[in-house]
């Protein structure tokens, strides 16, 4: 394939500026020293100051954040199992008809198109299915529903990540497992979990990114005494443009960036360690 | 082995329940309090009734949904005449650019919306950078309204989508066998040509996911238009938002996200129709 | 067990997948400590009844019976067999030590145990110093022995190889053919192999089990296929030969006259033909001899030339005979008779070279 000529370059920087504007901007504006009401527009000199109280219980961001952090944690956490197990069961499905019975089978895969769903469909839809749906169980609005409602978005991301690598897996290997004397069971967990692992975390990655990104649904489920970043974002945002959440949204990009250069860093390790052993193979 | 295979499938009950649960008795749940009245505080009673959707076909409604797909619609096409080509631009760099242009995509995409569309607030703003120096280089004489119009919605939403066209397109179009797009210009295509009779048939798969991806959610992002858009803009999210939240009226509110409900499933027919699946979704 | 008792039967085995039926009724006896490889073309259902004994299928009919015992349902982790994949099916994740450790992991080994086998396993099949690679820094050949280590380490009572050659380039086939070979001789463990090789076959293995469209078609030592095959099919498949077709003339004790073309040929027979019936003999092209003149052989036929290549060693010849039907020919180059194209040449063989076998293949060579 050709190269990319010159105007290739300069349409992608373009297309990248305008990506980052945005983001430039909230940054920029974040080490302001202006205190007053145009402290996103009129840029007066460097300060740390909105900084330096972002995190104080007055703000309400600190709560947000654990909020927010808590939710995802469990939310992928039991995404990350439901999921996998629905992976593993559904990775291979049998020709034959028998089994479970053909409704059990229908049934199944039913479950697993509505478990891939959320991810197909406006979420303003589901947010509205899960008020009134938790309404009418008398369930507690806060936490439980905010962790309950997170799991059906989650899991599609982790249920389909696994799904996709085992299909990619030699059915060869399990066999041999049981050829050499593990049980069905000793199968699974010592060759073909560990062999999943990689999309597992991936998947993972992904969910949790989902889970604390999310607004809609969890606008529609979240209790009075709740909150989480976004819906917290959104409050101050609707009537004005706080600094606070310019310095909170520096402090989560720097967060990500973080995060990804180290996914990087590790990942590079660890090609560099398999190069050196593949050449001490040789 | 026969056992085997049983008893691998029961593994996926937790998920089948959690889903048939949550998912589908949730929206059953809407579908059947759509037909029904509107109750007292936040409930529904009966008698079951059609006048939701009755409500539905009136022109206010329906110049609603009609102004909601068509911004959807915008932003799809946006996202793919801009995010198209820079996906092709990246899978044609060099190997080290290209982690480094996916790496730069990806990021925004896991900042967390909210505080992007934020950011595009304070540059619409009338005190915001591109008013001042819009003034600044005297090119007006008064800010310019660029907030609280579908201008900013539209760019607000399709700044928010482009990554879910920009991957599909790239997981796609790093597949393409680029022999075959040689054996064109070796049979006589113009650079152009061979473009579109073989780069984008064969990376169609890509272009449909991200269609897909960029028209579905536009529909719903009420905090879209709601900060960027103002109470000007009554999107379908809005008015679902608002008769819940303002009008208190729960059935009505379900008839509105019925509707939403048939829409993207007829969407999703037509994608799977042509082709598409859910695992090109999840690149 | 009794001696002469089988270590290993199957009987009447059947194995239908959706309506395909790649086993249809097969019966064996594997005795102990014999290199038994089961031999034919791609589909024959070779591979699905190695999987069944391994305890990977499980047949839609019939027994598998290991020292009288039936094993049939049994799963395949508790059989005392072992399999040698053809892809070698080498665990990913683990370095050699930990695939070659894994059956006696499974077993509840202790450390040393398993750390003492794998050291005598990696000195069997000469990987010594090799226990920490990944498989995926190996070479293909390693990879095999690996596999290889990894059954043997469990002493089963037989050991399944899929191909296990297969993926290997010829040099190493060679080698490896050999080193397996000396490996079950000296090992003792009883070995049964897959290939559609047959030269890999007749030099390996004590017997042979040659298979065809999910049946048994003739099993029996290397010497008793190459030598006295049974059916045109079995004939073919092993070794090169000329499937010369004719009519029975005349019945006789010992023989039978078999008429090409309007020759009457004396051919060593079983008892069951009769008179006019459809003769197929098996002539392989190297126990052909030819002559530019005719000679006093009962055994003989003429034909054109049609063909003639130089092979180094050997000359191939083609020979047209006046049916139509032509036959193959092998003769060493040291003092040969100059022949060309189109001459009128003689061929001839011994009586007993001919084997008379059952025309498996009629439908083809229509």
């Amino acid at each position: 394939m050709k190269k990319n000529s010159p105007w290739a370059g300069v349409y992608m920087a373009l297309v990248l500026v305008l990506l980052y504007l945005p983001i430039l901007v909230v940054v920029l504006f974040s080490f302001n020293s202006n205190p007053g009401r145009t402290a996103n527009f009129q840029f007066e000199g460097f300060s740390l100051q909105w900084y330096q109280n972002l995190f104080d219980p007055v703000t309400g961001y600190g709560q947000a954040m654990i909020n927010s952090l808590t939710i995802a944690f469990w939310s992928v956490l039991l995404s990350a199992v439901i999921g996998t197990l629905g992976a593993i069961g559904l990775a291979r499905r049998p020709v034959r008809k028998s089994l479970l019975g053909r409704a059990g089978a229908v049934a199944l895969s039913m479950g697993e198109q509505l478990a891939v769903l959320p991810i197909m469909i406006p979420e303003i839809i589901l947010g509205i299915a899960f008020l009134a749906l938790f309404t009418a169980l008398k369930l507690p609005f806060g936490m439980v529903t905010l962790v309950l409602s997170h799991i059906t978005f989650c899991v599609p991301y982790i249920f389909i990540t696994v799904k996709g690598r085992l299909a990619t897996l030699d059915p060869g290997l399990e066999e041999a497992a049981r050829d050499l004397g593990a049980s069905p069971f000793k199968a699974l967990t010592t060759v073909t979990l560990p062999l999943a692992l990689p999309a597992v975390l991936s998947g993972c990655l992904l969910a949790f990114a989902m889970s604390m990104d999310d607004f809609v649904i969890s606008f529609f489920v979240n209790g009075p005494t709740t909150t989480t970043i976004p819906l917290k974002v959104y409050s101050s945002v609707k009537v004005g443009v706080p600094p606070h959440v310019n310095a909170l949204c520096t402090v989560m990009l720097v967060a990500v960036f973080f995060l990804v250069a180290l996914g990087q860093l590790l990942q590079a390790r660890a090609e560099r360690r398999r190069l050196k052993a593949a050449q001490e193979a040789e | 082995m026969k056992n085997r295979v049983h008893r691998r499938e029961a593994l996926a009950l937790p998920m089948a329940a959690y889903a048939a649960l949550f998912v589908g008795l949730s929206l059953l749940y809407i579908i059947g309090l759509s037909l029904l009245s509107r109750g007292e505080g936040f409930g529904a009673s009966l008698p079951a009734t059609g006048e939701n959707y009755a409500r539905i076909l009136s022109p206010i409604y329906l110049r609603s949904l009609w102004l909601s797909l068509r911004l959807a619609g915008l932003t799809a096409l946006f996202c793919l005449l801009i995010g198209y080509p820079f996906a092709y631009f990246m899978v044609k760099a060099p190997p080290r650019a290209r982690t480094w242009l996916l790496l730069l995509v990806i990021v925004p995409f896991w900042t967390n919306a909210l505080i992007r569309i934020y950011g595009w607030k304070i540059l619409f703003s009338a005190s915001g950078p591109i008013n001042q120096l819009v003034m600044a280089l005297g090119l007006a004489q008064r800010p310019l309204k660029l907030l609280y119009t579908d201008f900013a919605v539209l760019v607000g939403m399709v700044y928010a989508m482009i990554p879910f066209m920009v991957l599909p397109v790239y997981s796609a179009a790093e597949r393409l066998d680029w022999s075959v797009v040689e054996a064109a210009r070796d049979l006589g295509a113009s650079p152009i040509k061979a473009f579109f009779t073989v780069v984008v048939p064969m990376t169609m798969p890509g272009i449909l996911a991200g269609l897909v991806l960029t028209f579905i959610p536009s529909i719903g992002l009420f905090f879209l238009s709601d900060l960027l858009g103002g109470s000007n803009t009554m999107l379908w999210g809005n008015l679902v938002h608002n008769e819940l939240l303002k009008s208190r009226d729960l059935p009505f509110a379900a008839a509105l996200s019925v509707v939403l409900l048939a829409l993207t499933g007829l969407v999703i027919l037509l994608y799977r129709k042509k082709g598409g699946s859910a695992e090109t979704m999840v690149f | 067990m009794a001696e002469g008792q089988a270590l290993l039967s199957l009987r009447d085995l059947h194995k239908v997948f959706d309506t395909q039926e790649a086993i249809s009724g097969i019966s064996l006896d594997v005795y102990e400590g014999e290199f038994l490889t089961l031999l034919g073309p791609s589909g024959c259902g070779k591979t699905t009844t190695l999987r069944v004994i391994a305890g990977l299928e499980a047949p839609t009919k019939g027994v598998v019976l290991l020292n009288g015992e039936d094993i049939t349902r049994l799963p395949p982790e508790k059989r005392q067999v072992n399999t040698v994949f053809q892809n070698y099916a080498l665990f990913p994740h683990m370095n050699v030590e930990k695939n070659i450790a894994y059956g006696l992991r499974m077993r509840g080994a202790s450390r040393q145990e398993m750390r003492e086998a794998t050291e005598k396993m990696l000195a069997l099949v000469q990987l010594e110093g090799y226990g920490k690679r990944q498989p995926g820094q190996l070479s293909g050949g390693q990879r095999q022995r690996v596999a290889i280590a990894r059954s043997l380490v469990l002493s089963p009572r037989i050991l399944l190889l899929d191909e296990p050659l297969g993926a290997l380039d010829l040099q190493l086939r060679r080698q490896m053919q050999q080193e397996l070979k000396r490996m079950q001789q000296s090992l003792g463990i009883t070995f049964i192999y897959i290939t559609h090789d047959q030269e890999e076959a007749l030099g390996m293995s004590d017997r042979i089990a040659l298979m065809r469209e999910g049946r048994f078609v003739q099993i029996g030592s290397p010497q008793a296929l190459y030598e006295q095959p049974e059916t045109a099919f079995a004939a073919s498949f092993i070794g090169e030969t000329n499937l010369l077709r004719g009519r029975a003339a005349a019945v006789r004790d010992d023989g039978a006259l078999m008429e090409v073309g309007g020759i009457s040929l004396p051919v060593d027979s079983q008892l069951w033909i009769s008179p006019g019936d459809a003769m197929c003999v098996s002539l392989r092209a190297e126990r052909l001899y030819m002559s530019p003149v005719p000679v006093k052989e009962p055994c003989q036929l003429s034909g054109t030339l049609a063909e003639s290549r130089y092979a180094g060693g050997e000359r191939v010849c083609m020979v047209h005979l006046p049916d139509g039907q032509v036959l193959k020919s092998r003769h060493p180059t040291e003092g040969e008779a100059p022949l060309s194209v189109g001459d009128q040449v003689y061929l001839w063989w011994h009586q007993p070279s001919a084997v008379l076998v059952r025309d498996d293949l009629a439908q083809e060579a229509l």
